[in-house]
């Protein structure tokens, strides 16, 4: 699989697996981790080749659907206007979910009083932890993180990666950190100039 | 119906006031020389160009008037519509393929006003109202559906990552793009809005002024300028509902995905 940007190749020749559990995709910056990482709940389509999700080609998914059981965590907080409640419940009426407020909130490291807490006056790591509750509002089956705590300090990523070690989903997590992939993951994709530079177990692959 | 014909009528203007009242436009240049606002040249090209294009389109409408067939009426408003479209894409340049959309939405701001204040009576479908009120209906729908898609194409870029951050939770383009399509409807329409709000108290609108010089009764001057300022809140609704309601599709891939206009900010 490949893809071009602007006329630069931004990942070539790129074929691997990612099995059920924790797979983490690393990479120094630039390497193309977050680009794939999009490209698995399709918010962009490869140039060249194909991806497979439960053996069936993405691009025959219809990509809403698909997009509600591969969520997506962006990098940096992107939050609706108004409260943690207001955006978890907006996404679990996207997927048709009904919302568990409190159980959603804690699985993202939460308490239940920020259900009634103005976004806007949110630090960026409750922000990215309110981002992480909105996606599990959605009940995926998969869970796609583009460097979640790469904004934070060192408490509020330990919160986060806490909460990301409870989840009982499978998860694909884009880290510049080898550590944080020791920390979290089972599997791993590393990533070089948009190619392929390893691919398998974690002892495996960053030994 | 409103007796226009008979203020319109009754006042004539020589040549020698319109050129006395150049005096004003050398105090503005000099104005601009002397506090080195480096405007004289524009305000010179600005006052030629007025001369020549409003005595062109006075003769345009004088012939206009004359052959008194709507058909011709027709061809100067769609002129208009066209040429309005052309000259909002400039605002638009951040929108993709914002031609279209301004071109429909202008002419379906046109056709749809118009067409109600024929239908109800308030103006006859003759060029003398058409061709005077069709031209501010369309000169006001241009702005405001350029000044909706010069938000747009800001918001667009500005709001890309939440837009993207919704598309990943499974909205559809719409959903994800509503609260900018929001904003930019209402940027469009906000400074008519005000305007009529202060109208009056602030400033005296065009039209009454008009008719006022014209030798129109003060009630008559207000009751044209109701009318006009009612009919302009239409069509400058519609006209920015409809660019920005097509032109925000031309962001989206049939996908759901943005498309690429600028590169991604991580790679």
């Amino acid at each position: 699989m490949g893809l071009d940007r602007g006329g630069k190749t931004v990942l070539e020749s790129l074929s691997a697996g990612i099995p059920e559990g924790a797979t983490a995709i690393v990479g120094p910056s630039g390497a193309g981790k977050s680009t794939l990482l999009r490209l698995l709940n399709r918010l962009a389509d490869p140039d060249r080749g194909e991806i497979s999700y439960r053996g069936r080609p993405l691009r025959s998914h219809e990509p809403l659907a698909l997009r509600r059981e591969v969520g997506l965590v962006p990098q940096l907080p992107a939050l609706l206007d108004g409260t943690v409640e207001s955006n978890l419940r907006y996404a679990a009426e996207l997927a048709g979910e009904p919302l568990e407020l409190e159980e959603t909130l804690a699985r993202a490291g939460l308490d239940p009083s920020f259900a009634g807490r103005d976004v806007a006056k949110l630090s960026v790591g409750e922000q990215q932890r309110a981002m992480l509750a909105r996606a599990l509002a959605q009940r995926p089956r998969v869970l796609l993180l583009d460097e979640p705590t790469s904004a934070l300090d060192h408490a509020a990523r330990d919160t986060i990666e806490a909460a990301l070690g409870e989840l009982e989903i499978s998860t694909v997590l884009v880290s510049h950190d080898p550590e944080q992939a020791r920390r979290l993951s089972d599997w791993v994709l590393r990533l070089e100039g948009g190619r392929l530079a390893g691919c398998g177990p974690l002892g495996e692959v960053l030994a | 119906m409103i007796p226009l014909a008979a203020a319109a009528t009754s006042i004539h203007i020589a040549v020698w006031q319109v050129a006395a009242s150049l005096a004003l436009v050398a105090l503005a240049a000099a104005i601009s020389f002397w506090q080195k606002a480096d405007l004289e040249r524009d305000i010179v090209v600005a006052t030629a160009r007025s001369i020549v294009q409003l005595t062109l389109v006075g003769y345009a409408i004088k012939l206009i008037f004359e052959a008194d067939t709507i058909w011709l009426v027709l061809a100067l408003l769609a002129a208009m519509v066209l040429f309005g479209a052309i000259t909002a894409r400039h605002r638009a340049a951040k929108v993709p393929g914002s031609f279209r959309p301004l071109l429909i939405a202008l002419a379906l701001a046109g056709g749809t006003t118009l067409g109600l204040v024929v239908a109800l009576g308030i103006f006859d479908p003759t060029p003398r109202y058409l061709v005077p009120v069709g031209g501010m209906v369309i000169g006001n729908a241009m702005t405001a559906s350029a000044v909706a898609l010069n938000r747009l194409g800001d918001e667009m870029g500005d709001a890309r990552a939440r837009i993207e951050a919704s598309l990943a939770l499974g909205a559809t383009a719409r959903e994800a793009a509503a609260p900018t399509v929001r904003r930019s409807l209402r940027s469009g329409m906000i400074a008519l809005v005000d305007s009529t709000k202060t109208t009056g108290l602030i400033f005296f609108p065009g039209t009454m002024v008009g008719m006022l010089l014209a030798g129109a009764s003060p009630t008559d001057a207000v009751r044209l300028q109701l009318i006009l300022l009612y009919t302009l809140l239409g069509s400058v609704s519609i006209s920015a509902l409809t660019a920005t309601l097509l032109a925000y599709r031309n962001f989206f891939t049939p996908a759901a995905q943005l498309r690429e206009l600028e590169l991604e900010t991580s790679v």
